[in-house]
């Protein structure tokens, strides 16, 4: 029985060592020289811990880049969080009105909209993402932070609209009876009842819509122009186009830079994000 | 009909207040509903009707019938693409299903600081898929990354250059996917062993059943419709790969490791083969239906049944 405890700890804590080396890899390899990197090996601790090479990421090697931009990181994390505070707010505000109509007034075909609007959830974003294009720049607003945003809200709508339908499926009749008894309409039912009883869904609604947005890469590459680009294709043009010998630990600043805010939202949130992820896993 | 307004009680009002909410209800779906035909089922239609032109750079709408797709079923790299789906597709999920129920069956055996144990497991899901495709870039990097740490270890021969052989550098995509979705998961089949009816352990350890026997024979197949989300979840990220592999092996070395996803995307975006590119992109919808139409069929049965989520 003894034995058996040891085993079941000694398999877990391999399964968290394999899971953790790859993130303890990228976070020691940012703070390592050049020289370091290339006579040592991965898995050893830095000798002398630095940071220039989170500044390198962060702020650009002037020395290095072509053009008047120094290739730094720190514009794409500004167009980021320009991107991702509207997007969140519209996707989830729009995706709580309509889950709330959805799941409460019940009209007619208000299933087969939502069905519809589910199946939505599973078509690759490459299927439409044509017509898409036609349409961002027919709006004027291609590769720009407006269009992403609105590509991002056409694109969270399904998932936040889920989340909150689903949930508002599971308030008592008896209290939407009384509260209708008392005269409360549409608006108010939704701002006095219904938004203050999700306020957990809108949490779990807000972290994954944030983790999703920030992770984004194809609506950003194809959307955002050369003046909209997010963090993620930032960071991948940056490991893929250096001149000259790949700085690893620059690479590797710039990686820990671009995850650093969904891995906070994440350590901080804790169940809240267990709890969406599994509802919003069907987006990919 | 207003379904707080139904059973016994009625409003007081009459009819006006009855209505007027059922108006307003309606008018705050049009956005939401604007964007489900438009964009979503109309758009797919554009899709298509763009696949069965010869549009190159931009739309033409001179039709052509299906020679698009002729064309893409004579593309040796779309082939290799759909090779290449299959191929991650089963180590993908596979990997993900197996390593995610055994993850969770250890730490379903009332272990201490299972929270801890939860937290790391699924720290990968909040990372991006390019910052995991940059990471596992640099580990598997054949010059300085794993290869050359474990050689230095004294082990001379060891060789792991999978991301630069054209015949292997499909399985690094599978390795690195496992690892950012395995708590995914996890989380999933440990919540269904949750849900199990703990009278069945006092059974089974009545009945003296080994523990992995139990498991084995009466608790996998009691999470049989788990097994079956987790299986349409993951193959609906695999599907839509695109960001991974971008950001892993660039499809490389040269078109090894390409994904359908990402054909699609070059030949849209970059190669001014629209027609072409819509046309995958049409068979890569028609992959997705056909494998998530019995999940959907499923959770809409489930509605029916009044279950919610």
């Amino acid at each position: 029985m003894q034995y058996n405890r040891l085993a079941l700890y000694g398999l877990l804590g391999i399964a968290a060592l394999m899971v953790l080396s790859p993130v303890f890899i990228m976070v020691s390899t940012s703070l390592k020289s050049m020289d370091e990197i290339r006579n040592g090996s991965i898995f050893t601790l830095p000798a002398d811990p630095g940071f220039a090479a989170w500044g390198k990421a962060w702020f650009g090697d002037c020395a290095k880049t072509l053009g008047d931009k120094c290739g730094g990181l720190s514009s794409s994390f500004l167009t980021s969080v320009k991107i991702v505070i509207p997007a969140l707010a519209l996707s989830v505000g729009l995706g709580a009105i309509t889950g709330y109509a959805l799941a409460v007034w019940k009209m007619k075909g208000a299933n087969l909209m939502f069905a519809a609007l589910l199946v939505g959830m599973f078509i690759p974003p490459q299927v439409t993402l044509y017509p898409l294009i036609i349409m961002i720049r027919e709006l004027g607003i291609f590769g720009s932070i407006g269009g992403l945003i609105l590509v991002h809200v056409i694109w969270g709508i399904a998932f936040t609209t889920m989340m909150f339908r689903n949930f508002f499926k599971t308030v008592p009749q008896d209290l939407l009876k009384a509260a209708r008894i008392d005269g409360a309409g549409f608006w108010r039912l939704f701002w006095h009842v219904m938004l203050p009883l999700s306020l957990p869904i809108l949490g779990v609604a807000m972290i994954l819509q944030f983790t999703y947005i920030w992770n984004d890469f194809l609506l950003g590459l194809t959307f955002g122009g050369r003046s909209g680009q997010p963090m993620t294709v930032a960071l991948n043009n940056l490991v893929g186009s250096q001149f000259g010998e790949k700085e690893y630990n620059v690479d590797m600043a710039a990686t820990m830079l671009t995850a650093l805010p969904t891995l906070a939202v994440y350590l901080l949130s804790g169940r809240l994000f267990v709890r969406g992820i599994a509802a919003g896993a069907v987006k990919g | 009909m207003a379904e707080p307004a139904q059973g016994g009680l009625k409003p007081s009002q009459g009819g006006r207040r009855r209505w007027r909410p059922q108006w307003t209800a309606r008018m705050a779906l049009i956005p939401a509903m604007t964007i489900t035909i438009v964009c979503f089922y109309g758009f797919i239609i554009w899709t298509f009707v763009i696949s069965l032109t010869r549009s190159r750079l931009l739309p033409v709408y001179k039709f052509t019938g299906f020679d698009q797709y002729f064309r893409l079923f004579a593309n040796e790299r779309w082939w290799t693409a759909m090779q290449n789906l299959a191929i991650h597709g089963v180590l993908f999920i596979g990997g993900c299903m197996l390593f995610g129920y055994l993850l969770a069956i250890l730490i379903d055996r009332g272990i201490k600081a299972e929270g801890l144990f939860r937290t790391v497991f699924m720290l990968p899901l909040s990372m991006s898929f390019i910052v995991t495709g940059v990471i596992w870039q640099w580990v598997m990097n054949p010059g300085l990354g794993l290869q050359e740490a474990v050689r230095a270890l004294g082990w001379a021969s060891f060789e792991f250059n999978w991301i630069v052989r054209p015949d292997r550098s499909i399985y690094t995509l599978a390795i690195a996917g496992i690892w950012q979705q395995v708590g995914l998961c996890m989380a999933l089949f440990l919540a269904g062993l949750r849900n199990i009816d703990p009278n069945i352990w006092k059974a089974t350890r009545v009945d003296g059943i080994p523990v992995w026997r139990v498991y084995l024979h009466v608790i996998t197949p009691m999470l049989r419709t788990v097994f079956f989300t987790v299986f349409i979840l993951m193959s609906a990220i695999v599907m839509k790969a695109f960001d991974l592999v971008v950001a892993l092996t660039g499809g490389g070395p040269g078109f090894s490791s390409d994904l359908p996803a990402r054909f699609v995307v070059d030949h849209i975006l970059n190669r001014q083969e629209l027609g072409l590119g819509a046309a995958g992109a049409f068979v890569l919808l028609c992959t997705v239906i056909a494998v998530i139409s019995p999940y959907i069929h499923f959770e809409l049965r489930k509605e029916r049944g009044g279950r919610g989520h």
